[in-house]
């Protein structure tokens, strides 16, 4: 286990904490950019996914794990964003220009769901933001000089200032690059006054307004930035999803979205990614599984004698392929998470590290939980 | 149909339960050839049951935790039980047969007796859940319960067996509601989803923690679209609902009926 004394200012401001965190984050940096190079073009195509699935963790991490305000309306933003950046695009502005006014308008909507929203609390204000999302998602359908309905809308390759995006790869770096834009300023926004106002007003509203925190403003911004890294990460899911359509962005989208922060677990930025990899990574988990375990468990069974097993595997397989049932695991897996580990995956791995650093001494009672009692919520 | 909440926990599985009550009886009369009324009742009993099972297996867990916890951990059970529901019954339509026939005349407008059912059924249902939990003991309990969980035990009230008898309930209910619906929207598996937003925008508009407020939410929901959909054009009868609901929102936060008071520091 290290201790750490700070000496100087340039330690406390540094973006890492020491040069052992910054030795491994290096090196994961130089195994993500060489990624591409080692593994098989599909594969880069669904990491790029992570990638952009990180980016809508993050907006929902600052909002949700940092803030404590529940947006089940998401997906909606992602929708403005996504359609902003194409309806742009098609309008023959520059990427950069659409992309930005993407980013802005989804800014100004987040701005604006934010202000009601500033009066409620706990499960007021996800239904309001559930409404909200239903609201947008019908104005997709029936904008049809913008968004072309259901017809749908197709989205080109990137275009930035002449070198074409054209494939997986190359893809993958632009999103990389918005990613790490967007962790690098989240993480400084985070650490300045802004980012210490919202965690007081995650921990209690009435502390933070005791302490001379503006409720309003910080709320709003809150929601503002949250936005607009939706509409950044829409611009993304558009090129990347190449054909829009409004029954894309449904609750169902935000749902996941929720699921995402929570697996990867609330308030802290490493959360976000982790979440980002679970929910892009196990739709194709699901599908190998789905291939690979009556076929394994078959050869199993003739080499071992054991006919059951065989037949087990074949329904294990006849029960992945079954729709829906991706839905049922993701269900399941978020009971579990929230049951067994409420920090989720984040909160493992903080475990597993101490664990470690700690080697003989490990206690389990270090992240032992206190007990609390549910108060309501309405009278407070 | 409305989803009662005298109690703290938000339940966003409810409109699955309430599948799955359709369901249920769907099974007792068309499989095992029971009787309507025979069908309602095992169905009422198997998914309040189902719901005390819940509590007592994965929610009881979560107590204690923030409210958004319960939230997540319900929207997870949902898609679970819309998985089994799909697994297991596949994702056909059903029609559940009813006793209810004919039509009714009353001062100029038609009924069909199964509209009339499910509305005496509400009223019925409602007024019940009013008396109950106004005027016996074990209502005041669940109120008293989801105010202040350890002042509640402090008082002698069992707050395990509470949190049971609340999930019981409001399964047996969502089941009830299920059934009712049944012959309106057609079972299949998805048929919660819909009912449940939609309750879920009346309980808010009306306030949580309210009966009276959750009736009245829905009775303005159901009239809006119903308006809205004869005037105004078709997009707009799907959002109307959700819009008057911002609108709301933004002029009470705690809806029509609720009660939010600040804790004074």
């Amino acid at each position: 286990m290290r201790f750490l004394f700070k000496t100087s200012y340039e330690q406390d401001i540094g973006l890492f904490r020491d040069r052992v965190d910054a030795f491994w984050y290096g090196l994961l940096a130089l195994l993500v950019v060489g990624l591409p190079f080692v593994i098989d073009e599909y594969y880069v195509g669904e990491t790029s996914w992570v990638f952009i699935y990180a980016l809508c963790g993050l907006s929902l991490m600052v909002l949700v794990g940092y803030t404590g305000l529940v947006s089940l309306g998401h997906a909606a933003f992602l929708g403005i964003g996504a359609y902003a950046h194409a309806y742009f695009l098609q309008q023959g502005l520059p990427w950069i220009a659409a992309m930005m006014l993407a980013v802005l308008i989804t800014t100004a909507a987040g701005f604006v769901v934010g202000l009601p929203a500033l009066r409620m609390t706990g499960i007021y204000l996800a239904i309001a933001t559930l409404a909200f999302a239903v609201i947008i998602q019908e104005v997709f359908t029936r904008w049809e000089s913008v968004t072309h309905g259901f017809a749908g809308m197709p989205v080109d390759k990137p275009v930035i200032f002449g070198v074409t995006f054209d494939d997986d790869r190359s893809f993958y770096y632009l999103c990389l690059f918005f990613l790490v834009v967007a962790l690098w300023l989240t993480r400084n926004l985070l650490r300045s006054p802004t980012g210490r106002a919202w965690i007081a007003i995650r921990d209690s509203e009435i502390a933070a307004q005791s302490m001379g925190v503006n409720l309003a403003i910080y709320k709003s911004i809150a929601f503002a930035y949250s936005a607009g890294l939706m509409g950044l990460a829409g611009a993304l899911f558009a090129h990347k999803i190449a054909y829009l359509a409004p029954d894309i962005f449904t609750i169902l989208l935000s749902i996941q979205f929720l699921l995402l922060v929570i697996v990867g677990g609330l308030g802290s930025l490493h959360g976000a990614v982790f979440g980002a990899i679970f929910v892009a990574l196990l739709p194709p988990l699901i599908a190998i599984l789905r291939d690979s375990i009556p076929d394994s468990l078959a050869s199993f069974a003739t080499a071992s004698g054991i006919t059951p097993i065989g037949s087990l595997g074949a329904a294990i397989g006849a029960f992945l392929a079954k729709p829906g049932v991706e839905a049922g695991i993701f269900g399941l897996i978020l009971v579990l998470v929230i049951l067994l580990e409420p920090l989720g995956m984040y909160g493992r791995w903080l475990k597993i590290k101490l664990f470690f650093s700690t080697f003989p001494m490990y206690k389990r009672a270090t992240f032992k939980r206190q007990k609390s009692y549910m108060r309501s919520e309405r009278l407070r | 149909m409305l989803i009662y909440k005298a109690t703290e926990l938000v339940n966003f599985a409810q409109g699955d339960l309430l599948m799955l009550g359709a369901f249920v009886a769907y099974m007792s009369v068309a499989w095992w050839k029971l009787d309507y009324w025979v069908a309602f009742l095992i169905a009422v009993v198997v998914v309040g049951a189902f719901g005390a099972l819940l509590d007592a297996v994965v929610l009881r867990r979560v107590i204690g935790q923030p409210q958004f916890a319960v939230v997540m951990l319900t929207i997870g059970l949902g898609a679970m039980f819309r998985t089994f529901a799909s697994v297991t019954w596949g994702s056909e339509i059903y029609t559940l047969p009813t006793p209810f026939g004919g039509v009714t005349t009353i001062g100029g407008v038609t009924l069909s007796h199964q509209y009339l059912s499910i509305i005496v059924g509400t009223l019925l249902l409602c007024g019940a859940l009013y008396v109950f939990f106004t005027h016996t003991r074990i209502g005041v309990a669940m109120q008293a319960t989801s105010q202040n969980q350890l002042a509640a035990y402090y008082m002698g009230i069992p707050v395990k067996l509470i949190f049971s008898l609340i999930w019981a309930i409001s399964a047996g209910v969502s089941a009830v509601a299920g059934i009712l619906l049944s012959p309106v929207t057609l079972i299949d598996t998805n048929m919660g989803l819909a009912v449940a937003f939609k309750a879920f925008a009346a309980a808010v508009l009306g306030g949580f923690g309210s009966i009276p407020g959750a009736l009245v939410g829905g009775i303005i929901i159901g009239l809006i679209e119903l308006y809205a959909g004869a005037t105004l054009s078709e997009g707009l009868k799907n959002t109307a609902p959700y819009i008057v609901m911002l609108v709301v929102l933004a002029i009470r936060p705690q809806g029509l009926f609720g009660t939010l008071a600040r804790k004074k520091v």
